[in-house]
């Protein structure tokens, strides 16, 4: 990128350098594991569709289980959450269309690959598993050589300060903007820090915990989820933590200027307001 | 500057279209998990995540072990439940009087052995916990021969590199029903917590369990762990057995290595 693609005009608008290559490269691979890896794991769940915790499964006591029940020589899709039931016909326990109703969970066109098949799903789950750590390992190192987290992620003191005021903003949807909007904010810099140190971390050493092998080699990571059974549900709430935060993540990319933030991820170069324009408008 | 300008635009489309071809993939996500290639690739990922564990997993390393206390009250029979094969409800019929073990193959010396000759051997117990592939688990206690005892007695060809455990029962509905089989290699089958069961939580095995005899292999995932065992085979190559994927499961699309 040259230089006139910065000030390229005599508006007021000008460009930022705002995502190296790294990060942008590394983002979308992220995109497309986080992807496959949730697909794939809803499938992985249907094959046994109810969490529990502690070492063994307690059949009787789920946390959650969502199947097919029978009401009134009829079906519905039942999910159990802490012994409360929802009728979830439709989405959850039994889905498709009406008149050809399955037993499922999940429903096919969230799971990897659509039909049942737990062998398939845990092909595409373990080959993206590799692909989001080995991702991880280079974006956590790229990051921590060019000095990206202090830089970029680490809120300053006086953003923590003024955090009241911006999740206030945020509230009223209004965005930083000028040279504000050059760097993140502080609720953007938590919750990047939050994923990418708590939640991926989380998610990947419960998913381990999970394997026989793993439990030979590191028994004590049992003891630190409370069980297997433990460390699966774990995986599965930090699985929807993760696709909450996409949710918002996505809703804020819109609602800030999807075309802006697109090209920063793709092109790395980002829109703002020159500076002494920014309060006019 | 415009030819700047064109030229951003045209990263930016192409950068777009990228990101929305990689998007159908979910659409299309029934054709490509029936491809073999894809299939393939995607397969690639079980040769490092077993290299990984065996280079963690350094030798003798044993799977958790648990108190009488936290055994399952129920626990859930995975595969064949009651084996129909006429064969295996003779034997049944004689409470396993007739049944042998026949160990064969890559072996100096072939075994037979009864039911009695099984118990009358050194015998290990541990409680441990069985996952099944499917996510749940259950834990049980299992009272059986380790597997290295027998092996030692046998005595196996410098070429044997893997077990295979040939079972009595018959899995699958018509087309696609075969003889359960399982295999195991070396590592496994000298691990001190590898057994050949006879008794689950202090009685006989049950039919449900695998009766008489069922194989224990506590760091893999309950689909290894072959019930209804008649004969184990010392091979070099499990290709010619079944599909060639070295078991039931394998033939039909899960890992050799079921250590996660």
């Amino acid at each position: 990128m040259t230089a006139s693609a910065v000030d390229h005009s005599a508006s007021t608008m000008s460009a930022v350098y705002r995502h190296s290559a790294l990060v942008r490269v590394t983002h979308w691979i992220n995109v497309l594991c986080l992807t496959m890896l949730l697909m794939s794991g809803l499938q992985i769940f249907n094959a046994h569709s109810a969490l529990y915790w502690g070492q063994a499964s307690e059949f009787a006591k789920p946390i959650l289980a969502i199947k097919a029940r029978e009401k009134n020589g009829g079906q519905f899709g039942a999910t159990e959450v802490l012994g409360h039931t929802f009728d979830t016909t439709g989405v959850l326990g039994l889905s498709g269309p009406p008149d050809n109703r399955q037993e499922r969970a999940f429903p096919a066109w969230i799971t990897l690959p659509g039909y049942q098949d737990l062998a398939t799903g845990r092909r595409w789950h373990f080959f993206f598993a590799w692909l989001l750590v080995i991702n991880g390992i280079v974006y956590l190192m790229s990051g921590f050589l060019r000095g990206h987290f202090w830089r970029d992620l680490l809120p300053s003191r006086d953003q923590l300060r003024h955090i009241g005021r911006s999740i206030a903003e945020h509230i009223r949807l209004r965005f930083p903007r000028g040279e504000e909007a050059k760097h993140y904010n502080v609720l953007q810099k938590l919750s990047y820090l939050i994923i990418v140190f708590v939640v991926l971390p989380l998610l990947i050493v419960a998913g381990l915990t999970m394997s026989p092998g793993i439990d030979a080699a590191f028994p004590w990571l049992t003891s630190v989820f409370g069980g297997r059974q433990s460390a699966r549900t774990i995986h599965f709430l930090a699985a929807f933590m993760l696709v909450a935060f996409a949710a918002v993540h996505v809703l804020m990319v819109l609602l800030s200027g999807l075309w802006n933030n697109m090209r920063s991820m793709i092109t790395g170069w980002y829109t703002i307001e020159r500076a002494g324009d920014t309060h006019g408008g | 500057m415009a030819a700047d300008q064109m030229f951003d635009r045209r990263r930016i489309l192409t950068g777009v279209a990228a990101l929305f071809g990689a998007m159908p993939l979910a659409g299309c996500e029934d054709r490509l998990s029936t491809n073999p290639t894809v299939l393939n690739v995607l397969g690639l990922a079980e040769p490092v995540t077993h290299r990984l564990q065996r280079l963690i997993l350094s030798g003798d390393a044993l799977a958790p072990e648990f108190t009488e206390a936290d055994i399952s009250t129920t626990f859930k029979p995975n595969g064949t439940t009651e084996p129909d094969d006429q064969e295996y409800q003779d034997l049944l019929g004689s409470q396993f009087k007739n049944w042998r073990l026949q160990i064969t193959g890559l072996v100096e010396r072939p075994l037979t052995l009864s039911l009695e000759d099984l118990r009358e051997l050194p015998s290990r117990t541990q409680i441990t916990r069985h996952d099944c592939v499917e996510g749940w688990s259950c834990i049980g206690k299992w009272k059986g021969v380790p597997l290295a005892r027998l092996l030692e007695r046998a005595s196996l060809k410098p070429q044997a590199r893997y077990l295979v455990f040939h079972c009595a029962d018959t899995l699958g509905e018509s087309l696609d029903a075969a003889k359960y089989y399982e295999s195991i290699g070396l590592e496994d089958a000298f691990h001190p917590q590898t057994l050949l069961a006879y008794e689950m939580n202090d009685a006989p095995l049950t039919v449900a369990h695998g009766a008489p005899l069922r194989l224990r292999v506590e760091r893999q995932l309950g689909y290894k762990m072959a019930k209804y065992v008649m004969r184990i085979e010392a091979v070099e190559s499990f290709a010619a057995i079944g599909a060639g994927k070295g078991g039931y499961w394998e033939d039909r699309g899960y890992e050799w290595y079921a250590g996660i």
